[in-house]
């Protein structure tokens, strides 16, 4: 009972918590981190983060000065890098959702480790990709017609249109995933307030604890409210991407009106964000020295998910090119053959390597609990995912009904800033939870550890 | 007849009214989760109402041993659901068919199909929004202000300390018996809470 060597046996569950930590070390080794200066490692990321926000200011600024023609945007490509990045950010998000509600809800334990700071990276996804439709319509002073309030045209927006439906879902998604993550975080505040040295620190963790004390009538109402929104998350994450894909499925492009795209996307989102998780946690649970909690059995758990969804994502790549041909349709047989073997076929065989062969290297055991190679494999993961969705944009787009339209697509200086500042944004934002807040789930941690049983202490 | 249910209804919240003499409570510290357990259900078994364990993580069971059913915050999550339902389809219904109906692509002013994922959207933020508000509701929160916070011990709750709290405001409170009901039960100490700024530790 006692002894914690790691173990297959499907009947014996391997300890989640590695090194014999117990419910204080767990405390200390995650407050920790909140409490002392940051390793110089977080001040040069910052530097390098904050950097490329700066850029990403100055781009928008440019934009609003401009208009979108500082953009390589164009009649037939009018959705370009824009549409591009806000699909690639908002399925990154996906990942964090399925860690902490849909494994939740499937009694997932391991999840407890890595939920906390997945959460985060999806609200941090989740803005950047807000961003972009945003700047994208043009007239940013006006977006708020996207919102039905009452004005002085006496006009309601357009509720059959599928790209106001998005403005919902993410939105609605975007509030649902920062409640769900505040509440989770709520006794761990508590821990911080209790811990707090400083009557200034105290205060203001006091304020976010709203009074926390652990109560176990707090807990039973809590507990049910955490079920409760996990179970609410999971169907908002999937409809969340089926939605982004009605952008697409809804309109009459080739290539882009087909009723494989909501599982097809939701998969693609789930497989890019675990990567994007991966990228992320390797490096924090290195700077941060906490391998025992986040361990290689999580890292591994991780490849594999990249593997099943990475594959997932391939067959539906070549289901759609089965499709086309089986459909008999001639536009929607040139759309795919120009993807495959057109202009853009770099593009497109760069997505294809990238999503669909290199997960297939975790088959092997031994490169699932590779570092090097997971964090390798996780980059070429995300490169491969932003070209799926420039595959599908752009490609589709660039040569439409009418030849005499048909042009190569550029992008600009502007966009390739743009969206490299788009990750200073994302990054800075991590980088300053990591520094604040508790990056591991500390209360649901101690609640796997086998001390937490009351019945683990009848037997001694 | 009102006073004793709103403080009833406080008391299911953890909020307790003090004694006249400000004695808020007492609190007992236990080793760990089965000592706590053990200890409510012998606190329960002696008739207490007013009481409340504290640990840094829920503890399985301690419903039961306390004598708590299902918490309600499911209904109010589905009144919440039920509302964003409602809400998101008059919406739908009465921007585009009543108030300024625009005819796109000869498509019905209203129609249920289009009108689906902004319905399924708003259900889910107001059931989220529900749930989460009837949380802190249900459980008197966010409450800036507790006598508990006036013992030293207790600031270990968060950490990796186990307590429970017998509230004064029980009827059968009484600060000799509680006191040695909780040492019999294995409490490792046992400290008079007060309502006006100092606890005293009986070590």
């Amino acid at each position: 009972m006692a002894d914690t060597h790691t173990t297959d046996a499907p009947h014996q569950e391997a300890p989640l918590v590695t090194g014999n930590l117990g419910i204080r070390e767990i405390t200390q080794l995650v407050s920790y981190h909140t409490e002392k200066r940051p390793p110089s490692t977080w001040y040069m990321a910052f530097a390098v983060s904050s950097t490329l926000l700066a850029v990403l200011l100055v781009m928008i600024a440019y934009l609003f000065w401009n208009g979108v023609g500082v953009w390589g945007n164009n009649n037939p490509v009018g959705w370009g890098w824009p549409i591009v990045n806000f699909v690639f950010w908002v399925g990154i998000g996906h990942a964090g959702t399925l860690i902490s509600a849909i494994l939740f809800l499937f009694r997932q334990r391991w999840r407890t480790a890595i939920n906390r700071s997945a959460e985060a990276m999806t609200l941090f996804a989740v803005i950047c990709a807000l961003l972009f439709p945003t700047i994208h319509v043009g007239r940013v002073w006006v977006i708020y017609w996207t919102l039905p309030l009452p004005n002085q045209m006496e006009m309601w927006p357009q509720f059959k249109s599928p790209l106001l439906w998005d403005v919902f879902a993410v939105s609605v998604y975007f509030t649902v995933s920062l409640i769900f993550w505040y509440v989770g975080l709520i006794p761990d505040l508590g821990t911080l307030r209790d811990r707090a040295r400083s009557a200034f620190r105290r205060r203001i963790m006091a304020f976010f604890a709203l009074g926390w004390t652990g109560a176990n009538r707090h807990w039973r109402n809590y507990e049910k409210t955490y079920l409760l929104l996990a179970a609410l998350a999971t169907p908002l994450v999937l409809s969340v991407h089926s939605v982004v894909s009605f952008d697409f499925a809804v309109s009459i492009i080739p290539g882009w009106h087909t009723t494989i795209f909501p599982p097809y996307f939701v998969a693609g989102a789930i497989f890019s964000g675990f990567a994007m998780v991966m990228t992320l946690l390797i490096i924090a649970r290195k700077v941060y020295g906490i391998r025992n909690i986040i361990t290689m059995d999580h890292l591994e758990k991780m490849a594999i998910i990249i593997l099943v969804t990475g594959t997932m994502v391939g067959f539906a790549y070549i289901t759609e090119f089965f499709i086309a041909w089986y459909s008999q349709v001639e536009y929607e047989q040139y759309a795919f053959l120009n993807r495959a073997t057109g202009p853009y076929a770099w593009a497109y065989w760069i997505m294809m390597s990238c999503n669909l062969l290199f997960p297939q290297f975790f088959w092997i055991k031994r490169l699932r609990r590779s570092i090097p190679f997971l964090f390798i494999t996780s980059i070429i993961v995300n490169i491969g995912m932003w070209f799926e969705r420039f595959v599908i944009t752009v490609i589709s787009l660039h040569r439409d009904f009418l030849p005499s339209s048909w042009d190569y697509f550029n992008p600009t200086i502007v966009d390739i800033l743009t969206l490299i500042g788009s990750f200073g944004l994302f990054l800075t934002l991590f980088l300053i939870f990591l520094r604040f807040l508790p990056m591991v789930a500390m209360a649901e941690v101690k609640m796997v550890l086998p001390e937490a049983d009351p019945h683990h202490y009848e037997k001694h | 007849m009102l006073k004793r249910l709103v403080r009833d209804l406080k008391a299911t919240m953890g909020i307790y009214q003090a004694r006249e003499d400000r004695v808020y409570g007492l609190l007992a510290e236990f080793e760990h989760p089965g000592a706590l357990l053990k200890a409510a259900r012998t606190v329960r078994m002696a008739g207490y109402k007013h009481f409340d364990t504290h640990s840094p993580f829920p503890i399985h069971g301690m419903d039961k041993a306390m004598g708590l059913g299902q918490s309600k915050v499911g209904y109010i999550t589905f009144l919440g659901g039920a509302t964003g339902l409602a809400l998101a389809t008059w919406l739908q219904w009465w921007t585009s068919a009543v108030d300024y109906p625009i005819n796109i692509s000869g498509k019905p002013f209203f129609a249920i199909e289009p009108s689906i994922p902004i319905m399924f959207e708003l259900t889910v933020l107001f059931s989220a929004l529900f749930a989460v508000g009837g949380m802190l509701l249900l459980n008197g929160l966010p409450r800036p202000y507790n006598p508990l916070f006036y013992s030293r011990a207790f600031a270990r709750v968060t950490d990796d300390a186990f307590f429970l709290h017998v509230a004064a405001s029980d009827r059968q409170f009484d600060l000799e018996g509680t006191e040695a009901l909780l040492r019999d039960a294995q409490a490792q100490h046992v400290e008079v809470i007060h309502d006006h700024g100092y606890s005293e530790l009986h070590a």
